[in-house]
Order: C-alpha cells, then sequence, then structure tokens
C-alpha cells in the first residue's frame, strides 16, 4: 500500500509534466495545493475511522452488556455465586468467573515475574551481545506462539503429566492454566523489563562500580531500583494479557463455575465462559446479554490494569542522562 | 533519497515474495476448486456441537454421492444455530434442544415459520470405573449424588468409599438433559467436578476407582462400566424405544419447510444410509 | 583477613545470584526450544503431502488441511488489506498533521488500550456488528474485519513509533527543497520510517493468523470441502481447527497426531512470519546510518 502511494505520487507528477508548457508552473503549483489539501483529509479520514471503530466496539459491547441489568440487578449479578444460565429460572452471578480469572492471572503471574524479570536482568546485564541477540529473538517468538497451540500443549501435555504425577481428581486446574498463562506473559514482562533496565543510566552503575561494589550489588542496589517502575508496568501489562486470553483457559483451566478452594480446583474464567456459551446462548436472550455483560467486565478489569501501567510508567518516568 | 533507502529496496523484495506466495495460493486455490465442484448449490448447517461430529459426517457422505452440492458444517452451539435459522444466515440450523418460546417468537416476528426435523436420538449413560462393583442405581439415587444427599458408595450398595461426582459444566447441552431428566429443580452439588466434554468426563471418571459422571453413548468405552438406571441398561434398542429414561432428540431446524437441495439433503439424512452413519457415530437412530 | 573475607562472601553472594538468573533465562530459552522441538517431533509424523493438499475425510480422521490452510490465507489477506492501510495512513495523520496537545496524548492512550483489549472481546464486537448488525453473516469478510480491527493498534502504534524516529532534520531539509508536505511524507518520511512499519505491520499479521477467538463467531467453520468463492463464504481456518479437533467430537484420540499435524503447520506459518519480521528489522538496524 505504501509504494502504490509514491508510485501514484510520481505518475501525477509525470503526467502534469507533459502538459501544457506555458502554464506549466502554475498548474503544478494548484495541482499541488489540491494534492496536499487532499491528502491531508485523506490522512485525517483514516485517523478519525480508526478512532471511530475503537469507539463502535465500545458503543456495541455496552448496548448488547447493559440490557442484562434490566433483568438482573447488579448486585445479584457480580456478587452472585451461583451461574446457572441454564437453569430455569436461570442464575446469572458471575462472582465465580470472576475468581477464577483473578486467581489464574495472580498465580500465573507468581511464576512469570521471576522468570520474565530474571531473563529480562541477563539480557541486560550478563549476556554477550550474540547470545543476547538470540535469546531476545527467543523470547519474542514465544510471544507469538498462537494461544491455540499454548492450549492445545496445556490440555493434551501438561494436564495429563499433572494429573498422573500428583494423583490428583483433575489436570485441568488452576495450577496448570497458570502455567500456560506464564508461559504467555513472560515475553510481555521480559521485553519492557528490559527497555526500563536499559534506561537507568550508565554514570549510576559507573559510580557504584567505582565505590568497589560487585556486579550483583550494584544490580540489585543500583539497576533494579532504578528500572522499578518500568518492571511495575512490566509486570501488569504481563497480568492484563493472562487475564484476557481466552484459549488457554478455555482448554486448560477446566470450566467449573466455582469458588476455589484449593490450587488443584478447576476454575471457569471470564473469557473462558465467553467463548464456550456464546454459541449456546440463544440470540437476544438473558444469556447472550449475560455474556457481553461479561466482556464489558473483562475489558474494563484490562482497562483498569493498561490505565495504571501507563500511570505508573509515566508518573515515574526515570529521569537521567540516557533517559530516552 | 528514494531509490536508495535500505526500507525501498527490501519493500521490493518483500513485494516480490509476497506477490509469488499470493499467486501460488490462488493458482491452488482454483485448480483445486474447478476439480472439484464448481459453482453447485450451497447449504450451510450451523449450531449444536452435540451434532457436530454426526452432520460433518452425513455432509461429507452426502457430498460424495453428490458432488454438484457443496455443505458448510460448522458448531458453535444450539442456541447459534437456531439464531442462523432466524436471521437466514444457514440453511439448516442444528439443536440439541427445543426451540424455546422466545426464540419462536423472535422467528415470528419476523415472519419465519421454522420447521424441526428430529435426526437422532442421544442417550446419556451414567458411568463408573470399571472396578466399581455398582452396576444399577435408580433414578432417586442418581439425583441424590448430584445433588450431594447421598456422598458414599455404601449407600447405593457400593463399598465404603467416598463418591467423587463428575458432572458437565452447566452450560453444556448434556447438562441441561441431565438437570431436566436426574436433578428437575435441585442444583448439582457445587463441587462436583465440571468437565467441559465427553471426552473430558471419560478421562476423569475412568482414572478414579471412586467417580462417577455421564457421558453420551457414543463415548463409552472399556475402561468405563455403563451403569444400568432403573434396571433397564441403555443401549440403541431402549432409547428408541424409550424406555430408557434418560435420552434426548437431535434436531435440525429449518426456516421454513425444507426445499430444492436442503430437502434431498434432510431426506438423505432420515433415509437407512443416512441413519446408518448416525450409528456409526454412536448416535441412536430414529428409525 | 576480615575484609578478604567479606569479599569471598560478596563474590559468593554474586555467584549464586547471577547463577540463579542465568538458570530462569535458560529455562525460558528451554521452555520455547522444548515446546517447537516436540511439536515439530510430534507434527512431523502427521504432516506430508497429501496432508497439505487435501480435504478431511472419514469424519476427519483422515485426509488433510487444505481448506484451513486456504481459509487461514485468506483471513489473513483479508485483515491486512483492512489494517495496513487503514493503520499506516491514521498513524501518517497521527504523527505528521495533528497538533500535540491533550487530544493528541488521549488518542494516544486510547490506542495504546485498545491494543490490551482482550481477543474475544473483539469476537463479541464483531458478531454484534459485522455478523448480526450489518448481516455479513459468518463469513470471511466478517472474519476479516474483526481481525484487521484487532490487530490495528498494533499497525498504528508501530507505524507511528517509527514515523517519529525519522529524524525532523530530514523533513526540514525536504520542505526547504520547496516540496510539499504530502511529497515530504511519501518520498522522505514514509521511505526511511519504512523498515518499523514493516517489522510493526507483519507482526501485526502473524497475530491475526493464529488468533482463534475473534473467528469463533465470525468467520471459522468446522467442515468444508470446497473453497470459499465469495468473500460472504465461510471457511475453515488452522487454529479453529485445533481448537474444535482437540475439544469436541467422538473421535478425539484418533485425530490426534492430525491435530498435532495442524499446530506444526500453524507454528511454521506464524513462527515463519515473526522470524522474517526479526530479520529485516535487524537488517534495517545494521543499514540504518542515521
Amino acid at each position: 500500500m505504501t509504494l502504490t502511494m509514491g508510485e501514484g505520487d510520481v505518475q501525477m507528477s509525470t503526467l502534469s509534466a507533459g502538459g501544457n508548457h506555458a502554464s506549466e508552473s502554475t498548474t503544478r503549483g494548484v495541482e499541488l495545493k489540491v494534492q496536499e489539501g487532499i491528502s491531508k483529509y485523506f490522512f485525517l479520514a483514516a485517523a478519525s475511522t480508526s478512532l471511530l471503530v475503537m469507539a463502535l466496539i465500545m458503543i456495541f459491547l455496552f448496548r448488547e452488556g447493559l440490557a442484562i441489568f434490566g433483568k438482573v440487578n447488579a448486585v445479584s449479578f457480580f456478587f452472585g455465586k451461583a451461574w446457572y444460565p441454564t437453569y430455569d429460572p436461570p442464575e446469572f452471578g458471575i462472582l465465580a468467573l470472576i475468581v477464577g480469572s483473578v486467581s489464574v492471572t495472580l498465580f500465573s503471574s507468581l511464576v512469570a515475574i521471576p522468570l520474565g524479570v530474571g531473563t529480562a536482568l541477563y539480557l541486560s546485564v550478563l549476556a554477550g551481545p550474540t547470545v543476547r541477540e538470540y535469546v531476545k529473538a527467543a523470547v519474542e517468538l514465544l510471544a507469538s506462539l498462537p494461544s491455540v497451540v499454548l492450549g492445545f500443549l496445556g490440555m493434551v501435555v501438561i494436564a495429563p503429566t499433572m494429573q498422573e504425577l500428583l494423583d490428583i481428581p483433575t489436570g485441568l486446574n488452576i495450577v496448570s492454566a497458570s502455567i500456560v498463562l506464564a508461559i504467555m506473559a513472560i515475553p510481555t514482562i521480559t521485553s519492557i523489563s528490559e527497555d526500563a533496565l536499559y534506561a537507568v543510566p550508565r554514570d549510576n552503575l559507573e559510580a557504584s562500580y567505582a565505590l568497589g561494589a560487585t556486579r550483583w550489588e550494584t544490580m540489585s542496589r543500583i539497576l533494579v531500583p532504578g528500572a522499578l517502575s518500568g518492571i511495575g508496568t512490566a509486570v501488569i501489562l504481563g497480568m492484563s494479557r493472562a487475564m484476557g486470553e481466552t484459549m488457554v483457559v478455555l482448554m486448560v483451566a477446566g470450566g467449573a463455575a466455582q469458588i476455589p478452594s484449593s490450587l488443584f480446583d478447576s476454575v471457569r474464567p471470564m473469557p473462558a465462559s465467553i467463548a464456550a456459551e456464546m454459541g449456546e446462548a440463544p440470540f437476544g436472550g438473558e444469556h447472550y446479554h449475560a455474556l457481553f455483560a461479561i466482556g464489558i467486565v473483562l475489558f474494563l478489569m484490562t482497562l483498569v490494569f493498561n490505565l495504571v501501567a501507563t500511570y505508573i510508567s509515566t508518573r515515574f518516568q526515570q529521569k537521567g542522562a540516557s533517559t530516552l | 533519497m528514494t531509490g536508495k533507502t535500505p526500507g525501498e529496496k527490501t519493500m521490493k523484495k518483500l513485494l516480490e515474495i509476497g506477490k509469488l506466495i499470493v499467486l501460488s495460493m490462488f493458482i491452488a486455490n482454483f485448480s483445486l476448486c474447478s476439480s472439484s465442484a464448481g459453482a453447485g448449490e450451497k447449504i450451510s448447517i450451523t449450531g449444536s456441537t452435540t451434532a457436530l461430529p454426526v452432520a460433518q459426517r452425513l455432509a461429507e457422505d452426502y457430498m460424495e454421492r453428490h458432488s454438484e452440492v457443496s455443505i458448510s458444517v460448522a458448531g458453535t452451539g444450539s442456541g447459534d444455530g437456531i439464531r442462523a435459522i432466524i436471521d437466514g444466515s444457514a440453511d439448516i440450523g442444528n439443536s440439541s434442544r427445543d426451540m424455546k418460546d422466545k426464540e419462536v417468537k423472535l422467528a415470528l416476528e419476523k415472519g419465519i415459520k421454522p420447521a424441526k426435523q428430529v435426526i437422532a436420538l442421544d442417550c446419556i449413560v451414567p458411568v463408573v470405573n470399571s472396578d466399581n462393583p455398582v452396576t444399577d442405581l435408580k433414578i432417586e439415587q442418581l439425583r441424590g449424588i448430584y445433588n450431594g444427599k447421598i456422598r458414599n458408595w455404601k449407600d447405593v450398595g457400593g463399598n465404603d468409599k467416598p463418591i467423587v461426582t463428575v458432572s458437565r459444566d452447566s452450560s453444556s447441552g448434556t447438562f441441561e438433559v441431565w438437570q431436566e431428566k436426574i436433578l428437575y429443580k435441585d442444583k448439582v452439588r457445587p463441587d462436583a467436578q465440571l468437565q467441559a466434554s465427553n471426552g473430558a468426563v471419560a478421562q476423569a471418571v475412568s482414572g478414579n476407582k471412586y467417580a462417577i459422571g455421564y457421558l453420551g453413548i457414543g463415548y463409552l468405552n472399556s475402561n468405563l462400566k455403563a451403569l444400568k438406571v432403573n434396571g433397564v441398561k441403555a443401549s440403541f434398542e431402549t432409547t428408541k424405544t424409550k424406555v430408557y429414561p434418560i435420552f434426548r432428540e437431535l434436531f435440525m431446524f429449518t426456516r421454513g419447510e425444507p426445499t430444492g437441495p436442503v430437502k434431498a439433503f434432510l431426506d438423505f439424512v432420515k433415509s437407512p444410509k443416512g441413519q446408518k452413519i448416525v450409528r456409526e457415530e454412536g448416535f441412536v437412530a430414529i428409525n | 583477613m576480615t575484609g578478604a573475607a567479606s569479599r569471598r562472601y560478596r563474590m559468593m553472594t554474586e555467584r549464586v545470584a547471577f547463577g540463579i538468573i542465568r538458570l530462569l533465562a535458560g529455562l525460558v530459552v528451554i521452555t520455547l526450544g522444548g515446546i517447537v522441538l516436540f511439536l515439530i517431533y510430534q507434527g512431523a509424523r502427521a504432516v506430508n503431502w497429501s496432508f497439505l493438499t487435501e480435504a478431511p475425510r472419514d469424519a476427519m480422521t483422515k485426509g488433510g488441511i487444505f481448506p484451513a490452510i486456504i481459509g487461514t490465507f485468506y483471513l489473513t489477506i483479508g485483515s491486512s488489506l483492512i489494517a495496513l492501510p487503514l493503520g499506516v495512513a491514521s498513524a501518517i495523520y497521527l504523527s505528521e498533521y495533528a497538533r500535540e496537545g491533550w487530544l493528541l496524548k488521549l488518542i494516544r492512550l486510547g490506542i495504546q488500550n485498545w491494543a490490551g483489549v482482550p481477543s474475544v472481546v473483539f469476537g463479541l464486537y464483531g458478531l454484534a456488528l459485522f455478523v448480526v448488525f450489518l448481516g455479513f453473516g459468518v463469513s470471511i469478510l466478517a472474519g476479516s474485519l474483526t481481525l484487521g480491527f484487532l490487530i490495528l493498534p498494533t499497525v498504528i502504534g508501530a507505524s507511528e513509533e517509527a514515523f517519529r524516529q525519522v529524524p525532523s532534520t530530514f523533513r526540514e531539509a525536504s520542505l526547504a527543497l520547496g516540496a510539499t508536505k504530502f511529497q515530504t511524507i511519501c518520498r522522505v518520511v514514509l521511505p526511511s520510517a519504512l523498515p518499523g512499519v514493516l517489522t510493526g505491520s507483519i507482526l501485526g499479521i502473524g497475530r491475526a493468523a493464529g488468533e482463534t477467538a475473534p473467528i469463533m463467531f465470525t468467520a471459522a467453520t468446522f467442515y468444508t470441502k470446497h473453497l470459499p468463492t465469495s468473500p460472504l463464504d465461510q471457511v475453515m481456518a488452522l487454529p479453529y481447527h485445533i481448537y474444535v479437533l482437540a475439544t469436541s467430537g467422538t473421535h478425539i484420540d484418533q485425530t490426534r497426531p492430525l491435530q498435532y499435524g495442524t499446530v506444526l503447520v500453524l507454528i511454521s506459518l506464524v513462527l515463519g512470519i515473526n522470524i522474517f519480521a526479526i530479520i529485516i528489522r535487524t537488517r534495517m538496524r545494521r543499514k540504518k546510518t542515521w
């Protein structure tokens, strides 16, 4: 697309060059002005379309989702423990689904934070340039693995293995879902943390070495504290990704809409509920609207995560010689 | 500046590669397209995931006999199948339940009279681990086990061991039948393991000596022991005669009475050949 | 003496700590390597020429995944036709025309957060807007639009970043020579920013190829033998194929090899696209002279 735009421009100018020689410069000037005006509005139109699309997402989500609150009151929707959408009368309490989402998100970040931040530290301090290049590429590729592939692995490899090794009733539980989600969150955490570590002023590190501190002391007392806000952003964005992830929790979390009492219980996180039930729900019915309402909750929760991340990264922006 | 930026060179190379890929895909596409049926008649089927395997087999077999017809089969859920009929996005909507009043109303509002065809029966069988001595349960006992009143196998004639209940998750069609025929208005005990598919139930029960679960008759295997219900063994026979109590019908809905290629396909589905496929896929034939 | 001891202790701590860090990084790399090798090992047994060129047969237990490959191809092309022009043009407006201020900041914030919206929410959106409201039905068109809008913020973000990294002296030099703003953008800014724009776009396309949740209700079908002839047809798609084969049906165990085969094809595609992007970026970086 970008190239054709350039070509079109070239063609246009050759065309005008072949025109009337006497008034060439004036026509050319007018043409350019018109072109200038049109192009500006073209780009403006593109940008507005994008923003419109963004707004439409919210409008449609809210239009379909808020309808549920005409039939179910908000308190029993958010705090009801019973999710029996197909019962007669149905019950739409999504507390168990929220708890499901929160539990897999928290537990996966327990796994992902040490691995993600550790890898970032390795990349920024220990790795040589060549190794660094390859490890970075590996982390990026890890990020690009489709979620359905990881969900599939969790379902056919991790869950049965765990069930056998630990002799538990089901391998599809919080722990196995969290492990898979952690694999998805690690790349986000690593790459953003690494940027933050990289932005810590070299002067500070050199000052620390000059005072006789070891590399570890410099890392743990200067580098990491200096990059803490960036690492915080990284962790929150990683958690946000884990919370919104659908296929993994759909395939690995077990799908039980219950409030878990142990880490080896099955749960039904919100995205799994939406994906599994959207097709079953009678169109335009309460169940359908309830699923859109869950979509709203999910949307708002990830939005808060992202806003907090943005806030931290701007509020505590690192200052110093190498601030970008 | 323009001709020499690294960007443009790579861009050109990229475009070449891209063009090649796109071209080869299109060629592959059209060569395959023309070898199979050209324009032909299209039938789109969507709906129930339970009916998905059998609908797929039926479509596959039918297309082998009638190469001029092109059928696509999707499985998103019963609600989606009925919606697709109402808004016209599919020709046939599979459903493992009958239409709800609201859906009928919605259809009538749009001036559509959905027609219903029963294409197969599905019976749901309670299963236990093959080591379990229990062979027969009454519906009341099953209800007690699933609503949490009965918690030990010795209460239903087994060993003195706790019962591990395995259920399908509360939004699945199979659960809906179980709820309707076994639980009535009771809720499933909250600590029941909820599995996302029939296959997962089979796996959970075959791996746990104290477990009980339920699944479609097509999913029975040698690691599981099927229980009799009220003394009746689940089989194609007892389901067809409706002696076995836990069964449901699988439907194909159409927009109004079927005509043309859709009718021809549905006739095939209900013919002995079609019903043979239904049996092979583990469902119960209607005739 | 105590100084030496404490020094030894400090060096010990460092060695242990660095050992742990190396271990953590090693674990991450081994995880990726392990996953890829395992999938290649399992998938290679299923993948052969007929697997890639045939439609499924015998209740999906035999045959290949050709319609799914074609379907994913169409969806990917379709979504990039939507996301790339719109995304790059939007980014040009934001970086070259829009005036800095609170509104632009707000818009950037919006785009940034939009990129974090869960993919299943896009699926809902696509279902409500394209499939039902606009009446496209479950189709390539609806799926491409949904996926296109899913990757749009990625494309805008990466492109804008790339435009902003073009030194302003380039623009000033071009304008000083009498070029109009449009000419400057087309012949100076765009070519200079191209590597960044490309990398971002390709990464977006890679994501579109692998997404499942957004196409579940907007484009994907379980089985069709014939290939699509219009944008309003439903298609099979690789990610959805993996999901359905692995979770529903009466032959889950029998189709396991096919599932691994499909997984291998999908990750080859997605990792291929991404490796491509990484190669472009590193080569461009090396050539970059400013």
